[in-house]
């Protein structure tokens, strides 16, 4: 079947070759079309509130430049602490 | 003369004690006896970020306790935060360090991954930012 169909093509003139790949080519256009369209990326905003952590903001050189005020704080209101 | 002057710098000299007994007593404020005894017992204890927190669920009385000292705590670090231009977080966590360092052996305190230790005589287990 498939040795008839590829030996029919061969046997017929450039022109209906050329006309034969010229569909060809505008099928695959539209498939790729569709195909490109249906995996389209769908973006919608999320249900969940979007959180930042805000321990990202203390790194060691805070810790550093406060820790004195920290250690006066304790050692002054050493009630609460 | 010299008698009085010298009565007088004795009394300077008692009146300044007094006085410095009375500016210092704020400053030298101790914990409340309920706080201390919730401490040592271990029903409450030191959090990394600043703050106490309950190490088993807590009666009345320590839920009460343990809250008006967080929002004290919250307070005093909001006003240092100010003045030091950081974040109230910052801050806390800053304290939180140091506060977990000064626990007594015997006392709660949490560790980063949120399991209570009792502080023993070795050192506690604090994040890594901590100095």
């Amino acid at each position: 079947m498939m040795l008839y169909q590829t030996s029919q093509l061969t046997d017929r003139s450039d022109g209906a070759i050329r006309r034969n790949m010229r569909s060809l080519t505008t099928s695959g256009l539209i498939l790729g079309a569709l195909i490109g369209l249906s995996a389209c990326v769908q973006v919608s905003a999320p249900d969940k509130p979007i959180v930042i952590n805000l321990n990202i903001n203390i790194k060691q050189e805070v810790v550093y430049r406060l820790d004195g005020d920290a250690k006066d704080l304790i050692n002054k209101e050493a009630d609460i602490f | 003369m010299f008698d009085y002057a010298k009565k007088n710098k004795a009394l300077a000299v008692i009146g300044g004690l007094i006085l410095t007994a009375v500016v210092a007593a704020p400053v030298m404020a101790q914990r409340d006896p309920a706080y201390e005894a919730a401490r040592s017992s271990g029903k409450i204890g030191e959090k990394p970020d600043g703050y106490l927190g309950y190490v088993t669920p807590p009666s009345p009385a320590i839920k009460a306790l343990v809250e008006d000292l967080n929002i004290k705590r919250k307070a005093a670090y909001t006003r240092k935060a100010q003045e030091t231009n950081s974040t109230v977080e910052q801050f806390a966590f800053t304290s939180g360090c140091n506060l977990i360092m000064r626990t007594a052996p015997g006392e709660k305190y949490q560790t980063p991954t949120g399991t209570w230790n009792t502080r023993d005589a070795s050192d506690p287990v604090r994040d890594s930012r901590c100095l």
